[in-house]
């Protein structure tokens, strides 16, 4: 234990718990060993995902020459994405409400709503969604699937947000207001940059649980509208071959691109 | 927002993905993996028109999506035991097969199959049975009974897979206990509990997703499977030998059908008319890797597919269509289920 | 920067407004999601509420006539001879897994905790890194990131094969299906759940503040106890949330690394809605789930609000 003469002598050092640091790398270890395996085998030539037999691309070939894994890809990508910026959207509108609103009416129930698509099992969310949309006649394409994750992506952009708001007070937006801001620039240029560490992570689970979605997606999905999780998922019944993790690797070669322009242009 | 306003932003999200809109369309469902790309490409050739392949995990979403109202699909492939419930609930709509170009290839066997008397609504598309394999390197026994099935011997004992099916798992108990299948009976489907039970013992897993890695890998050393599986396993695998078990072996048999709500009719006519060549229908064999339910293509499959011990079934073997269940035989079959799982 | 309850800022004046227009903006904020939840979840799922309450269609789907038999079924068998009994089965199959997510959650929080404080301590830039890093292995299929573990856990793979080779064991050691698997595949799935929103609420830790505290409480699990946790705590109950509630109804990991040799409830409900063809039992087992869930996050949405009153007061 650290005597307080200790513990002065190492301000610089306030805050840091031993181990937390190499815990931290263990646990990207952990996240990243199944990835490393993924990719691996992504260049094996043999039939199988988990059986090695030689080094190969003609994974990537094949992948690169099947138009419904490219097309189930690049679906995948727009759905989450859109999903997932107007789940965030409406997240923080709702989250601003119930943190920030002070006791209202009404309020548990409509915590209670926005929770609800976290809670119901998703082949009920699934099935409901689809005699939804058919009885109201709703064929509007990837726009279907869009309605149907951005309902979903709501609680996971909600929570994290919420999580911010709560205990933050408003000192600092009730100064900006007393300076004669107006709300919406209040808003933007106080209570934004604030929550942004929610929003950042709201809008990642989002996006996470969008990308992965198969059982809503399969039922839910038009015709033409096939996505990644659906391509694999349904391959059970003839197997997985290496084609799935040269996709795989090559949405990590995207998602990489990605982090690496979010931080450059997090550093200027 | 104004409901055209917010259909306009939908249409136009929708341009974004890659949903194909030509004038001449046609939309597949289908299993994945389950449709020879070489096929589509010669198709789209031929007739200029636009194929776009969807795909499902289990005729279960199917019937669902179809009776939900939320299909527009052209063309669907379909369990045979699915057909009369199809057909019973108008899901889909007649072809009368006979009357196309290239009716009569249909082979003699497929030909006015119980399921679809003169082949009103369906054209045979792939066929194959269900049983299992054994790694003859870990028992080189006989296999031919499910008495190894459900009583396996040491080496076996312990890397048994099954398919998470409860379909399949009960009528090989039925058909090995000499049951009937979609019984009714309470007392004898207890048997069929008991026998399961026991056999659960030796079960190392029940999973339908990664079947040929785990024969490949050795991870199982006995797996329920389907013999085109067995045969892309064996591949790998040399010694692996798929079971016909003299109780008799479950068959299945999957057809196109065109469902009620199609919107291209004429284009899907003009695939299974294209499908009801012999050639097109050994592509579709050659890259599946199982059999197909059209005449005169024996000498353009495959020399690996019509040599595979898999697909050419001796002719002694009995053959069981799986049996589409009454609602009461559906009940037990889950109790049963959900007492094995607990 | 922000400054915490229990260090007080000095009160500033209320900007007053009438109850009127707060009422006003509070629903018109509200509106989107409450729109777009109400109308694309709420109204399909109440009637699929409705659903339970009706006669099984043997094809899928429901015939509208009513009957309670699904909610009978829920505890009540009937015996070969024709009587009813109690029939425990799916009182197991719910308790196992709301054990199961109990227990996942309680390892995302303790495998997870660390690795959100540490990041929120780093600087900004590396901050948005490492978050990010977090996100990568999620844009590859949750399914192949399952079977990764499976080439890894099973009995010829990665970890046995070296232990053996390395001569520390002689027989492969069984690790996959097991409930340990189950729990490992789960933690996995679920661990950025917990960790970015803790990092999200432990991020704007004030540091003047943590020095404050050591000059009060000396030792680092003492500031631990009194100043992070307390400020964590909003982002530790979303995590739980969000890692708890999702963990009841998955059903990948169970069935690829638990080898699904007992239901889980998401299995369960999924094959009423599938093979077993009977929807009505599959909305009730749903409704019992769904009235335990919400009834937990309604006693806790109205205990934490009650506390903020009292807190205020």
């Amino acid at each position: 234990m650290d005597t307080p003469a200790k513990n002065s002598a190492r301000r610089f050092r306030i805050g840091v718990f031993p181990g937390f640091g190499v815990w931290t790398v263990l646990f990207f270890v952990y996240l990243y060993v199944p990835i490393l395996i993924l990719v691996f085998f992504s260049f094996n030539g043999g039939k199988s995902a988990t059986v090695w037999s030689e080094f190969s691309l003609r994974w990537y070939q094949t992948a690169f020459n099947n138009a419904d894994i490219q097309r189930a890809a690049y679906n995948s990508l727009v759905i989450a994405f859109v999903s997932t910026g107007i789940a965030v959207v409406v997240a923080v509108l709702a989250a601003l409400v119930t943190s920030r609103g002070g006791e209202f009416r009404g309020k548990s129930l409509a915590y209670g709503t926005i929770m609800l698509p976290l809670v119901v099992p998703e082949i009920v969310t699934a099935v409901a969604t689809l005699s939804f949309f058919a009885a109201l006649g709703i064929s509007w394409g990837a726009g279907n699937l869009i309605i149907a994750h951005t309902v979903f992506c709501i609680p996971f952009a909600y929570l994290p947000i919420r999580a911010r708001l709560e205990g933050m007070d408003s000192s600092l937006e009730q100064a900006a207001l007393d300076l004669y801001a107006n709300e919406w620039r209040t808003f933007w240029f106080v209570t934004f940059p604030l929550i942004m560490p929610g929003i950042i992570s709201g809008a990642t689970l989002s996006f996470i649980v969008s990308i992965d979605n198969f059982i809503i997606s399969l039922m839910v999905a038009e015709p033409g509208v096939t996505t990644l999780p659906i391509y694999i998922y349904s391959l059970v019944r003839l197997g997985v071959t290496p084609e799935v993790n040269a996709v795989s690797t090559v949405m990590l070669m995207i998602s990489i691109v990605f982090v690496a322009i979010s931080y450059i242009a997090g550093k200027r | 927002m104004k409901p055209q306003k917010l259909s306009m932003m939908v249409s136009a999200i929708s341009l974004m993905t890659a949903s194909a809109v030509s004038a001449e369309d046609l939309f597949i469902y289908n299993w994945t993996d389950y449709t020879a790309p070489e096929l589509i490409e010669s198709f789209e050739k031929e007739t200029g028109i636009d194929v776009t392949i969807d795909t499902f995990d289990s005729s279960e979403t199917l019937l669902a999506k179809l009776k939900q109202g939320g299909a527009g699909y052209d063309i669907t492939v379909v369990g045979h035991n699915y057909v009369p419930i199809l057909v019973s609930e108008g899901l889909i709509q007649p072809i009368n097969a006979p009357d196309l170009n290239g009716g009569g290839n249909i082979a003699e066997n497929w030909a006015d199959p119980e399921w679809d008397a003169g082949n009103v609504y369906t054209v045979p598309w792939n066929w194959g049975t269900t049983s299992f394999a054994v790694d003859t390197s870990v028992y080189d026994g006989d296999i031919d009974t499910y008495e190894i099935f459900f009583n396996p011997p040491e080496g076996l004992s312990g890397s048994l897979g099954l398919l998470q099916s409860s379909e399949y798992t009960i009528q090989f108990a039925q058909l090995f206990l000499g049951l009937d299948r979609c019984n009714e009976n309470p007392e004898e489907m207890q048997q069929v509990l008991d026998l399961l039970l026991a056999q659960k013992e030796h079960v190392k897993l029940y999973s339908s997703a990664g079947v040929i890695e785990r024969m490949i890998s050795g991870d199982t050393a006995m797996h329920q499977i389907w013999n085109g599986d067995t045969m892309r396993a064996r591949g790998d695998k040399p010694t692996l030998q798929y079971a016909y078990p003299k109780e008799g072996v479950i068959a299945w048999f999957d057809n196109l059908v065109v469902p009620t709500g199609a919107q291209n009719k004429d284009n899907a006519i003009k695939f299974i008319e294209f499908m009801l060549r012999p050639e097109n229908a050994a592509l579709q064999s050659n890259y599946s890797g199982f059999g197909n339910g059209i005449s005169g293509n024996e000498e353009m499959m495959d020399p690996t597919l019509s040599s595979a011990p898999e697909i050419v079934a001796p002719a002694d073997v009995k053959l069981y269509p799986t049996a589409q269940c009454s609602e009461e035989a559906i009940r037990l079959i889950d109790r049963v289920w959900t007492k094995l799982l607990n | 920067m922000t400054i915490d309850a229990k260090f007080p800022a000095p009160k500033l004046p209320q900007i007053r407004r009438s109850a009127d227009s707060d009422f006003f903006n509070r629903w018109a904020r509200l509106f989107p999601s409450l729109f777009i939840i109400g109308f694309f979840m709420l109204a399909p799922i109440l009637v699929v509420g409705t659903y339970s309450f009706l006669e099984a269609d043997p094809y899928g789907g429901v015939r509208p006539n009513y009957s309670s038999a699904a909610y009978a079924q829920l505890v009540f068998e009937e015996n070969l001879d024709g009587s009813w009994g109690f029939n425990p089965s799916y009182v197991k199959i719910l308790w196992r897994s709301i054990l199961i997510a109990g227990i996942s959650t309680a390892l995302c929080l303790i495998v997870g905790f660390p690795v959100a404080y540490y990041m929120a301590r780093q600087p900004v830039d590396k901050r948005n890194f490492l978050v990010l890093l977090i996100t990568i292995p999620f844009w590859t299929n949750l399914l192949i990131r399952t079977y990764c573990w499976i080439l890894i856990l099973r009995d010829t793979g990665l970890v046995n094969n070296s232990l053996i080779s390395a001569g520390i064991l002689d027989a492969p050691f069984k690790m996959l299906y097991t409930n340990g698997a189950i729990l490992l595949g789960l933690v996995y799935t679920f661990v950025p759940f917990m960790i970015l929103p803790i990092y999200a609420s432990v991020e704007r830790l004030d540091l003047r503040l943590l020095e404050a505290g050591h000059d009060l409480y000396a030792t680092r699990w003492q500031v631990m106890r009194e100043i992070i946790l307390p400020l964590a705590k909003p982002g530790i109950i979303a995590g739980s949330i969000l890692v708890f509630i999702p963990c009841i109804g998955a059903f990948i990991a169970p069935d690829l690394l638990g080898g699904s040799k007992k239901l889980m409830i998401g299995s369960l409900i999924q094959l009423q809605f599938s093979s077993s063809r009977n929807w009505p039992f599959g909305a009730a087992v749903t409704l019992v789930l769904l009235a335990f869930v919400l009834i937990v996050l309604m006693i806790y949405a109205m205990k934490s609000s009650g506390k903020k009153d009292l807190e205020a007061a």
